[in-house]
This record gives C-alpha cells, structure tokens and sequence, in this order.
C-alpha cells in the first residue's frame, strides 16, 4: 500500500511537472529561451536552431567584421542585407562555449541594419543566418583573435 | 539600480533612414571569471532580453546570451522616422533587473 501510494504520487507530480512544462513552453513563445544558450558545440546548436533546414549561403548579406580583434571582449559587428522579408537573423560566433550570441527579430519598418558588439572566445568563424519567410541564409567571415574574451 | 539610467540613447537623421544608437551600462558577466582579489567566481549577470520601440511599436526584439560585450552597444535603422518621434529602449537581465528609457527624435 505504502509503495503503491507513493508511486502514485510521483506519476502524478511528474504528470503535472510535465503539463506545467508543456504549458509553459507554449506561453513563453518569444520569452528568453534557456535551450537556445546553451553550452554545446556550433554543430549542435545548429542543430537544435534549425532542425532540418536548408541554410542557403548567401552573398545578399554583408559582414563588417575585423579581420583580426586585438579584444576579444569586444568584436565589432555590422549586419547588412539586401534579403527581402528578413524576419529574424541570429549571430553566431563557431567556437564560443555558447555558440548563439544573440538573435533579433525585425519589423519591416526597419532596414536591415544590425550593429552590436560581441566577445569571441579564441580565432573562428563568425556567422550571420538570417530567415526570411521560410528560408534561411547565411554568411560566415573568420576573425582572428589575439586575446580571448570569454572567461579567463 | 541606480537612480540614473543605464541606457544612453543617441539618434541621427539621414535622408532614407534613421540612424538609433543604444550604449548601456551593464556587467555582461560571464560567470566563469575570477575575482581578482578572492578568487572566487563571479556569477553569471547578462542582459537577456532588449526590445526596440518606436512609437510604442515594437520594432525588434533580441535575446542574447554573455556572449554580448560589457556595456552592450546596438544598433538599429528604422526607415521613416519624424523629429518628435518617439524612441524607446528596455532591457531585462538574467536576475530580474530591468531598465527602460524613451528618446525624442530631434
């Protein structure tokens, strides 16, 4: 009886956990998603962001990026694109411990036109994907780094 | 948080677009850095959330991680935009700190 009893009430905690997370996860539908900067490696990420999708390499979108940060701390970046329709770009730096930097949603009523400044762990690829519709294109460019900025 | 605030707001009239700046003043932390002096870690404090108005329309919405630098800096081109207009930045960090301001377009 004992055993029964208190394997009911774990079914029943977990049932409710799991319903509390369905929930949730519907709701925060444009909250800050935890999964999303998580610790795993650029292939992953990928992965997990843009399951089964086709990411077009594309010449539409320009980087200004520093062939070589002196700071890792501070990468300077510019985003443009001729792409129509952007609705969202993500920038994501290969060899970071959390490979997504940052990702933006854009209205129409803005240009595509991003500017923001990033930290770079150790000399990798940066790369821009940007979705328009349901297409996604991307764009990477390698910066060099001399003293990393992640940590340490 | 302090009394002033912690974002800085710049903008530039151009003849296509509107040029708006935002400087904030925030740690970014990490949460793998050291204190200097104890040796301890310092945890983890990042701007999660910052969103991007312009006449209480939101233009753009971004999530980041610590992988944004110290006293973040952003910017954004809206495409038309009148002097009086109105501009507003906020931010949300990971310990429920958060920080809005409005800016006039001049």
């Amino acid at each position: 009886m004992q055993i029964r009893r208190r394997q009911f009430i774990k079914n029943l905690v977990t049932a409710s956990v799991s319903i509390a997370l369905f929930t949730f996860s519907k709701i925060s539908f444009g909250k800050w998603l935890l999964a999303d900067f998580k610790h795993r490696s650029i292939e992953k990420t990928l992965q997990e962001l843009f399951p089964d999708k086709v990411i077009k390499k594309s010449r539409k979108i320009k980087l200004k990026l520093p062939k070589t940060a002196e700071n890792g701390n501070v990468v300077p970046i510019t985003i443009t694109s001729t792409i129509d329709n952007i609705e969202s770009v993500y920038i994501l730096s290969e060899k970071n411990p959390v490979p997504l930097v940052a990702k933006f949603t854009l209205d129409h009523s803005l240009e595509p036109y991003i500017g923001a400044r990033f930290k770079m762990q150790e000399t990798c690829d940066v790369i821009v994907i940007v979705k328009a519709g349901e297409e996604y294109f991307q764009a990477r460019q390698k910066v060099k780094v001399t003293i990393g900025g992640c940590g340490g | 948080m302090a009394s002033r605030s912690t974002i800085k707001i710049r903008s530039k009239r151009f003849p296509e677009h509107t040029l708006v700046r935002t400087l904030i003043a925030h740690s970014m932390e990490t949460g793998k850095r050291k204190d200097k002096d104890s040796g301890e870690l310092i945890p983890a404090h990042f701007i999660q959330t910052l969103s991007f108005k312009h006449n209480d329309k939101l233009l753009s919405e971004c999530h980041m991680g610590f992988g944004i630098s110290k006293n973040p800096f952003f910017s954004f081109k809206i495409k038309q935009a009148n002097v009086g207009d109105k501009v507003t930045i906020s931010w949300k960090d990971n310990l429920g700190f958060s920080d809005s301001k409005d800016h006039i377009i001049q």
